[in-house]
């Protein structure tokens, strides 16, 4: 049965319902959006006992402050924006239990850019296309398509009791540096580019600018060098595509991304680096790398393994 | 011909059909999707044609990239050398042209040298092929509009476009699925929602079909308003026979 968890008392700068996206309706113009940073989505899911593609709540560097309507399983997993129970820290990447009364809050951004705040039996809005992400600019999914506002009531399906204190090993959580590495397949467009152009990609560092959103990441560094023009007949953009237009700058692309765009794509991101490139906050400093196809593959198996393991474990 | 294939990341694949833009590699695009439609590939979660591509995206844990390359080349092998009949829909869009919902008409008449009726003939009655659906949910690309009518944005873009909106931007013709800002130059407007996000059918066109825009009334217009509002109005289609030769 549906029930009143959280009333909101401050939005924060931007919280919003995600879950995996918006799948299958891309061919029709709509766009993708989910979780910017999947892992820590299914983490904080599998904490509380809930399926790994669940809605959670995403908040994004000065977080939201709640007043906690009935009692709740909840886990907070991705960057540290310093979660508080009642004015005390509260724990990350472990399910905990929020009771009636309680004041949950958020203060300082110590590490990462997002947070994910997910509910035992998942947060009750309505499903738009198959799924309950927020894509605002078309006021589509979450709370009216809209970011959280004060005095908003977000409820529980109640479907599950949920379990508390369960948490992920600490080897396993993720460490967002300053300074990241991000893996990519080089393509689709390479011969659009300079030998020298691409050299400059991977050997210089770029880095991320506050003109960044879930959209897209704008960088600033090096000139990436065309040998031809910078645009294309529009084609489909994935997550992670990394454009350049003619100015040379790169922009990679993210969860609210276009479904299409025309300009040259030099390089993808792979999709086990998404989780890292999501906490990255302007002013980190992103060095790119070249693998082959088969490689990130490799990674993404071992990565989903561990996903697997998880549930299996989680999810009843 | 044969398909390029590149990969993009670890979870998409882009078939390259051609280099430029044709009814011809629009076709066979759209004969490829459907392909992939009826024969499912297991591990394939969508797929977004496009101008000039078709892209696949997967799940790696699924299928391989190798793999499904190999399975997506014997499809293409499949498909040489058929020469298949496609019919194709076109979808009648009933237009108010002109007046406070196509401000800037008389400006696309005077830019040609045209009457506002001349714009309206040559636009009207006209099947635009749907070359492809982005830049925002519902909208399409729609090409083979003439020459005669091509007019530049406006030099001050509007704020607010109001949902169903047609326009032409250079050589484009168009319909706003939202509202949205835009620089458009808006000719008239549809009361037809290509976009519904709650509704049963959320989007209400697809690559590969045609388009046409019929004129009529204002009062036609507020009529075919009222009875979408009471959920009675359906889109009307056609047929449309197009033969498909394909070269091998």
């Amino acid at each position: 049965m549906s029930k009143p968890i959280f009333k909101v008392r401050k939005s924060g700068l931007l919280s919003t319902i995600q879950d995996s996206g918006r799948k299958g309706y891309q061919q029709y113009g709509i766009v993708v959006s989910g979780a910017m940073d999947p892992f820590s989505m299914n983490v904080a899911n599998f904490l509380v006992g809930n399926k790994g593609n669940e809605a959670v709540l995403e908040i994004t560097v000065m977080g939201p402050a709640f007043k906690v309507l009935d009692d709740a399983v909840i886990a907070i997993c991705g960057g540290n924006l310093s979660p508080k129970v009642n004015g005390e820290k509260a724990p990350m990447w472990k399910s905990f239990t929020l009771k009636k009364g309680d004041r949950l809050e958020f203060g300082q951004p110590l590490s990462g850019a997002r947070s994910y705040i997910s509910l035992a039996g998942g947060y009750d809005v309505p499903l738009v296309m198959g799924s309950k992400s927020t894509y605002l600019k078309a006021g589509i999914g979450g709370v009216e398509g809209r970011a959280l506002e004060k005095g908003d009531v977000l409820h529980t399906s109640g479907k599950i009791d949920g379990i508390s204190g369960r948490a992920l090993h600490p080897d396993e959580i993720p460490v967002y540096e300053k300074e990241l590495t991000i893996r990519v397949v080089l393509g689709p467009h390479e011969h659009a580019f300079t030998e020298e152009g691409i050299q400059t990609f991977l050997s210089t560092p770029y880095e991320v600018t506050p003109q960044s959103d879930r959209m897209g990441f704008r960088l600033k560094g090096e000139k990436v060098e065309h040998a031809t023009s910078a645009d294309i007949i529009s084609e489909a953009i994935p997550l992670g595509g990394i454009q350049v237009p003619a100015n040379g700058d790169p922009i990679i692309l993210m969860s609210d991304r276009q479904t299409t765009g025309g300009y040259t794509r030099i390089a993808t991101v792979i999709s086990s680096d998404i989780p890292y490139l999501a906490q990255a906050m302007p002013g980190c400093t992103i060095h790119f790398r070249e693998v082959t196809v088969e490689q990130a593959q490799e990674v993404f198996e071992t990565n989903d393994r561990f996903l697997r393991t998880l549930e299996k474990v989680s999810v009843r | 011909m044969k398909l390029d294939y590149y990969p993009l990341g670890d979870t998409g694949i882009q078939l390259v059909f051609g280099t430029e833009i044709s009814e011809e590699t629009n076709r066979r695009i759209r004969m490829f999707a459907d392909e992939l439609a009826q024969h499912p590939i297991d591990g394939v979660v969508e797929w977004v044609p496009a101008y000039t591509t078709l892209t696949i995206y997967y799940l790696p844990n699924k299928i391989s990239f190798n793999a499904l390359k190999q399975k997506l080349e014997e499809l293409d092998e499949q498909q040489h050398g058929r020469e298949a009949e496609s019919a194709s829909l076109v979808y009648i869009i009933p237009t108010y042209y002109g007046d406070e919902v196509g401000s800037d008409l008389e400006f696309v008449a005077e830019h040609n040298g045209l009457s506002k009726e001349e714009v309206i003939s040559i636009h009207a009655n006209k099947d635009y092929l749907i070359y492809m659906m982005g830049f925002v949910p519902g909208f399409p690309y729609l090409g083979g509009m003439s020459e005669e009518i091509a007019t530049p944005r406006r030099e001050n873009p509007r704020a607010e476009i109001e949902p169903g909106s047609v326009g032409i931007a250079g050589a484009q013709t168009g319909v706003y699925p939202l509202e949205s800002p835009g620089g458009w130059q808006l000719i008239g407007q549809t009361p037809v929602k290509l976009y519904d996000p709650t509704g049963e059918r959320p989007i209400l066109l697809e690559s590969g079909h045609y388009l046409r825009f019929v004129p009529i009334s204002k009062e036609e217009f507020l009529n075919i308003k009222e009875s979408i509002k009471r959920g009675e109005y359906k889109v009307e289609t056609e047929e449309k026979k197009v033969s498909v030769h394909e070269v091998g």
